[in-house]
């Protein structure tokens, strides 16, 4: 036994002394470079150049939705077929498949909301080189030139955009496997084929009712295509085409090569954002002599920062911007994804962004947003992919997290500690040491014997908790999960038709197909109180690892090769994450039988994840530099639409400093999504465990958070409606003030706050960027007023958080922080009216139950302007037609940057005027009108005299 | 304090009487220490003297003392705090912020009186409960201090004889040792410190060999990594004991010693399909074969001088532990303590060490040597440290602290593992127990107003 144990200590000691350079960060070695996936280094060693690509004008087709051409390779013959769409909205559908391919190819479903509305196109100009199409209004353009194929989409003379310009559009066509006998017998059958295709294709000319002169050059170009097939060059397979290996894990490629590319140009354009997911700066930078961006869902270990490496999600979504304009491209694929950006000067020293994308499957399915404003390019992209979830307002307060709590009394401490430490928090976390074995839907019977005692207590205290469920399945065959999804035969396939099994936190397991409309409602019937033993209505889910992570698969995740029914894994990968989230959702609005909004938090996303819940950055570490960046991946997540972000406050991986602790939740507490997590291996982190003071200053920041939930909450119900972005960066509100364009440390919450978080060790200042020339800008906690377009220097302490209110808004707060939001939910508000260099204010004020559809489905709520003009401030009704009691009033206003008035009074809409007592500090300009008493739901005046 | 009790009287008598009456006697929240303070139509001063305002904006439900001072009543001051009076049990302050929040915290259920929340008066349940449980907590304190004072009888006893043993006192033995110290601490510690140095070398040396030594076991077939067959065909690793190791024990055996816990560990496993490891390059080691280094013999001069401190080297560790004020906790010395829970069972044994065991086979596991006592200054008896245990991957060496309470019996009641390899060990002896107050003192001292 003795040598036992003492050989299992050597081995760690052997181990550690292995692996311990690796702890450091992420093992590069373990994922790849564009050069180690073949598809990627085949596209990426095409050079721009001359297209291969001619558009057959004669065979272009313009119904009323949409225009089609075909698209001839010159070098294979290989015909294409582009479709162009006219969307409502100002935006540009262009699509491009084989005309015939052998076998289809996938196109992303269920990541658009509709079928995009079309609008009209025609024709404005036509000759044989070039058809010029009407985009509407006055200067409008679509240039599709025919040789070399391109287009170009024009405002009046100017270029605001073009595809294929630099020629490097390339579509790898199925084909069958040259050394296998099914090619020889294809390639007989093919040529049979052809013969039969030219009798068809005789037919239907002669049907045709063209004018003489344009047969004349439909059949010269016939010729031409008949002397190009002669000349068809035999492609030669390429090594990675039919089988890939990575490490020792082998990608065989059935299908073959199946990739595609196209680039884009933006003529004027210095400045591209989004792409997420990356731990990178903001703006993205140019790609030349490195790797391009990667999007390919991945469970990265300690992912390395300023690192164009794929990582847990992916949105294939690109926002350039100028002063003049911000567009979009949505570059709508699943499949692995490379995204390489080259700025540089274009021709006559125009500054230019050039964007090639290059995926491994599927189809070009590209949406062309035109903007022309940062908000007109929110509302496209969210008609198309839907907007941000309206969350429940508790989830957007605080959640205590940590791998793990380790049991019922645990749970039951850290709730009792955060009420002996007087801090609020809504939401405690359970992580995957909760459930029997790694078994999802299950307790641990020792440590979580009585899951609805627990739950219960938290109700009482009107608290909620989160479970993990995974979608990694531990196949046992004892375990009901599994044994149904078996028997349905509900499971993902490896490539030889059994069901694919790998490795993750439960040994081995299964994973379910969630591409399948079946198997997600089968799912979602699992959160069903009756299925999900132990669950209550305040229990809500965290689904994790579902890029997939497969700890013993190709890059940590599964097989390409894998079988979802027809698809292959290669074709759905990135949106994986994405059904698992939906089909969770899906669960929770049903439990409650269609009643409660649901709340999801996921780490793999894609296009779309929007319409399901939040999101977090996730594995990070406790690093000032993750700290930091924390802010430029909501941001970036923000502008594709995933609003409801959030990084880990405190850092996953290792232990912070009590500093960096107080600095996150500060920097946390005006995140999004405002969760502590830290890993198991870590000392434990509750807030109180730094002694009193960093207990004070903790309590503090997420106090700050709880006064401010009436106006995260109106931010989230805007962004549900319009598309905007929750966080945003500075450029999206001042679009012609180029020294936003690359702030990435500082951040809007909404328009009207500027928060400017302190993220470096022992500092004693921060430089934030006030925008806004003629602007004036509040600080929140002094009321101290500045002038916008400057650069404010800011001394700061341990204790300071910069956050800005804008000269021109009304904030609405409840300063009566309580042990959680629901307890808040009759306490009346605060309002905060920052006066602007004219005098004026403008607010909104949106009020509901705070959990339920009923806003939607029954009108349920209150939508109110607040509007401060001519020395008064009054409440009028934005949306009439609904409905919401509240007991909220109004306790207090505080009018910033204000007089002293000899007398205010107070009218409501019964007539009574009453006057209101008021006090005024001429330190600060800071006008306090005491408890003007009205419920926050009807009209009322009040007049500064 | 006479004061204090005729008060307390006046208020339980009201209480007992016509309940509510008293509460309309002062303004909502204020406790009866602060009375005087709320003096109904006189405008009212906040108590730290910031301002001063009509009485009747004294639990109006808006903030005007920086202080709270005017809202005892209400949640509208941030740092405001309300006393309810929980007539049967203990007063209380609360935090304004949970009036009318929903959540009865008064037992007296004064605290939601707008909330519509319901909640039920158990201050009597409670006060009666508490009462039966100070009760109980008192019987144990007396027993406990009884068997504590036997067992500082007997440590004293056990100390005389160890003392006549010793063949002198321990006094002396101590004016010896210290005297005979100082030359013989001086050179004992320059010898240490070279040989420190000198086995740090050796060790290091060592580990690496060892490290190959058990690479090249493992590594059958010489190929430079472990393959998960290699490692099935050792059954060593055989967690289930059935013979034999399945491909999935292997992963697990892999993961596990890869001390894991973390996806750094699968990644690498799975990365390397199974536990494929790169060998560590050895030098050919100098010396093999002895598992023990030991130290060179000290020079004579030093040699002799330990001699001299040392003869009565086991008494005198015994000795030299703290066992407490009057030695109390000497009993505890040499006897080991068992706790077994679903999975482990645990061990302590006072003053040397605590270990974990599986209880389905496997080693057991080091959680910390005697360290010191580690209670607040005012109580240090009440907790111990064990420290320098067997060392976490990643992480700290395993630790323990063992929280002391009063007991008749020696017992280990709980155990957990707040943060990795940080364990906590709850256990009850009478030797913490404290000379009991009378019961009544006991009841009263918790009926405060």
């Amino acid at each position: 036994m003795a040598s036992f144990i003492e050989r299992m200590c050597l081995y760690r000691v052997l181990v550690l002394s292995v692996f311990m350079s690796i702890t450091q960060a992420v093992d590069r070695s373990n994922f790849k470079t564009c050069d180690q996936s073949a598809f990627c280094s085949r596209q990426r060693a095409m050079k721009p150049g001359q297209s291969s690509y001619t558009a057959l004008l004669e065979t272009l087709e313009l119904s009323d939705s949409h225009l089609t051409v075909q698209l001839l390779n010159n070098n294979n013959k290989v015909l294409l077929l582009l479709e162009l769409y006219r969307l409502q909205g100002n935006m540009t559908r262009v699509k491009i498949n084989e005309l015939k391919p052998i076998k289809a190819r996938y196109e992303v479903p269920d990541v658009l909301i509709t079928d995009p509305p079309t609008e009209l196109m025609s024709v404005v100009a036509q000759d044989e080189h070039r058809v010029v199409l009407s985009l509407g209004g006055e200067d409008w353009r679509l240039i599709l030139s025919a040789q070399p194929f391109r287009l170009d989409i024009m405002e009046g003379p100017q270029v605001l955009l073009s595809l294929n310009s630099r020629g490097l559009l390339a579509f790898e066509q199925l084909r069958i496997r040259k050394d296998t006998i099914s090619h020889k017998i294809s390639s007989t059958v093919g040529s049979m084929w052809d013969k039969i295709k030219s009798v068809f294709s005789s037919k239907s000319q002669t049907d045709t009712e063209e004018a003489g002169e344009k047969e004349d050059t439909e059949q010269h170009d016939k010729e031409k295509v008949s002397e190009g097939e002669e000349e068809a060059e035999e492609e030669v397979d390429q090594p990675g085409m039919w089988e890939e290996t990575f490490k020792t894990h082998a990608d065989t490629k059935p299908n073959g090569p199946s990739s595609i590319s196209l680039d884009f140009s933006l003529p004027g354009v210095e400045h591209v954002y989004g792409i997420p997911e990356h731990a990178d700066g903001l703006r993205l930078k140019n790609t030349d002599g490195g790797d391009p961006y990667r999007l390919y869902n991945l469970d990265v270990f300690q992912y390395e920062l300023f690192n164009p490496m794929a990582l847990y999600g992916a949105v294939p979504v690109l926002l350039s911007h100028n002063t003049h304009r911000t567009m979009g491209l949505f570059w709508l694929n699943a499949a692995e994804t490379w995204v390489d950006v080259s700025s540089g000067q274009g021709s006559s020293e125009v500054p230019q962004t050039d964007v090639r994308w290059i995926s491994e499957s599927g189809i070009i399915d590209v949406f062309i947003m035109l903007g022309p404003r940062p908000n007109d390019v929110f509302t496209q992209y969210s008609s198309l992919t839907g907007t941000q979830a309206f969350p429940p307002l508790s989830s957007l307060a605080y959640h205590q997290c940590r791998w793990n709590y380790n049991d019922q009394e645990d749970v039951s401490a850290v709730d009792q500690g955060f009420d002996e430490h007087d801090i609020p928090y809504d939401f405690i976390w359970l992580d995957i040491e909760h459930t029997d074995g790694k078994r999802y839907f299950t307790w641990d019977n020792n440590k979580f014997p009585q899951p609805k005692d627990m739950l219960q207590g938290l109700l009482h205290k009107r608290r909620k908790m989160v479970t993990i469920v995974d979608p990694h399945i531990k196949v046992d065959s004892s375990y009901k999960i599994h044994t149904e999804i078996r028997s349905r035969g509900y499971y993902i396939k490896n490539k030889d038709g059994g069901d694919y099994e790998g490795w993750c936190w439960p040994g081995n397991a299964g994973y379910p197909d969630f591409t399948n409309p079946e198997m997600r409602k089968w799912w979602a019937s699992m959160f069903a109180y009756d299925q999900y033993e132990g669950s209550m209505e305040n229990l809500y889910t965290w689904n994790d690892m579902n890029e997939p992570s497969v700890f013993n698969g190709p890059e940590v995740t599964m097989h390409k090769d894998a079988l979802h029914g027809p698809w292959e894994h290669r074709d759905i990968h990135n949106l994986y994450g994405f059904y698992v989230q939906m089909a969770t959702a899906e669960g929770q609005i049903q439990r409650s039988g269609g009643l409660e909004r649901p709340f999801v938090l996921t780490r793999a996303f894609f296009a779309g994840s929007q319409r399901y819940g939040a999101v977090w950055t996730g594995d990070n570490a406790a690093e000032w530099g993750h700290l930091k960046m924390s802010i430029p991946m909501c941001l970036s997540l923000g502008l594709v639409g995933i609003s409801f972000c959030g990084a880990d406050v405190g850092g996953f991986f290792k232990t912070p400093s009590a500093e960096l602790l107080v600095r996150w939740y500060q920097a946390g507490a005006y995140q999004p999504f405002f969760r502590a997590h830290a890993h198991l291996d870590t000392p434990r982190r509750e807030p109180w465990l730094f002694g009193p003071d960093n207990t004070a200053l903790i309590r503090e920041a997420v106090r700050q958070r709880y006064t401010l939930l009436p106006y995260w909450y109106l931010q989230f119900y805007h962004a549900q409606r319009t598309g905007q972005p929750v966080m945003r960066p500075l450029w999206v509100e001042y679009p012609e003030d180029i020294a936003t364009f690359s702030i990435d440390n500082e951040f809007l919450i909404g328009r009207d706050l500027l928060v400017h978080p302190v993220t470096d060790e022992r500092s004693s200042g921060v430089t934030a960027y006030l925008p806004g020339n003629g602007e004036v800008w509040y600080d929140v906690h002094t009321f101290q007023r500045h002038d916008g377009a400057q650069n404010l220097s800011i001394p700061v302490t341990m204790s300071s958080i910069p956050v800005f209110q804008r000269g021109g808004s009304i904030i609405c707060r409840k300063n009566r922080v309580r042990r959680s939001s629901s307890c808040m939910e009759n306490d009346p508000y605060t309002l905060y009216v920052a006066l602007d260099s004219q005098g004026k204010a403008e607010g909104e004020i949106y009020i509901d139950d705070g959990h339920t559809f009923k806003h939607k489905t029954d009108k349920q709520f209150i939508h109110r302007r607040l509007s401060f003009t001519a020395n008064s401030l009054s409440s009028s009704d934005l949306s009439p037609d609904s409905q919401f009691p509240t007991a909220s009033w109004v306790e207090q206003v505080n009018i910033l940057g204000a007089q002293k008035p000899d007398a205010v009074t107070l009218t409501t809409t019964d007539g009574g005027e009453s006057s209101v007592e008021f006090e005024f500090d001429p330190d600060t300009a800071v006008l306090t009108l005491r408890k003007p008493g009205v419920n926050a739901g009807v009209n009322w005046t009040l007049h500064l005299r | 304090m006479s004061c204090a009790l005729l008060l307390l009287l006046t208020s339980l008598a009201l209480a007992m009487g016509t309940g509510a009456a008293v509460e309309i006697q002062r303004p909502r929240g204020v406790p009866q220490s602060k009375r005087q303070f709320y003096e109904e139509n006189k405008p009212f001063t906040c108590l730290d003297g910031s301002s001063t305002i009509p009485f009747d904006r004294v639990n109006d439900d808006y903030c005007d003392c920086r202080d709270g001072s005017d809202e005892p009543g209400t949640a509208a001051c941030p740092n405001g705090s309300f006393h309810c009076s929980n007539a049967g049990f203990r007063p209380a302050f609360i935090p304004s912020s949970r009036i009318n929040d929903g959540i009865c915290d008064c037992c007296d259920t004064t605290d939601e009186y707008n909330s519509g929340a319901t909640c039920q008066n158990t201050c009597r349940e409670m006060g009666r409960k508490e009462r039966e449980s100070l009760q109980i907590m008192a019987e144990i304190t007396k027993e406990g201090f009884l068997l504590k004072q036997q067992l500082i009888h007997e440590a004293k006893r056990g100390q005389e004889d160890k003392q006549v043993r010793s063949g002198g006192k321990v006094e002396a033995l101590r004016t010896v040792k210290e005297t005979a110290e100082d030359p013989e601490k001086g050179a004992k510690e320059r010898h240490l410190k070279s040989w420190e140095e000198q086995k740090e070398l050796i060790r290091m040396e060592k580990d690496k060999t060892r490290m190959a030594e058990a690479f090249l076991e493992l590594d059958d077939d010489s190929d430079g990594y472990v393959s998960v067959a290699e490692l099935q065909s050792h059954l060593e690793l055989d967690p289930d004991s059935d013979g034999s190791l399945t491909e999935t024990e292997t992963q697990v055996r892999c993961l596990l010693f890869l001390p894991l816990k973390s996806r750094e560990d699968f990644y690498h496993t799975s990365k390397l399909q199974g536990c494929k490891l790169v060998p560590p390059t050895v030098q050919t080691p100098e010396k093999r074969g002895d598992d023990e280094l030991s130290m060179p013999p000290y020079d004579t001069e030093t040699q002799s001088l330990i001699d001299g401190a040392y003869s009565h080297l086991n008494l005198e560790k015994e000795i030299g532990f703290d066992f407490g004020p009057s030695a109390e906790f000497a009993y505890l010395y040499s006897q080991c303590y068992e706790l077994s829970t679903s999975e482990y069972i645990y061990r302590l044994c006072p003053f040397n060490r605590v270990s974990q065991k599986p209880k389905f086979g496997g080693s057991e596991t080091n959680l910390g040597l005697w360290g010191q006592w580690a209670g607040p200054e005012d109580n240090l008896y009440s907790m111990m440290k064990y420290d320098h245990g067997q060392g976490c991957w990643q992480g700290p060496n395993r630790s323990t602290t063992v929280k002391l309470t009063c007991g008749k019996e020696t017992v280990v009641t709980s155990t957990s593992e707040p943060s990795r390899c940080e364990y906590l060990m709850e256990f009850t002896t009478p030797a913490v127990c404290q000379e009991p107050a009378s019961l009544d003192e006991v009841l009263h001292g918790h009926t405060e107003l």
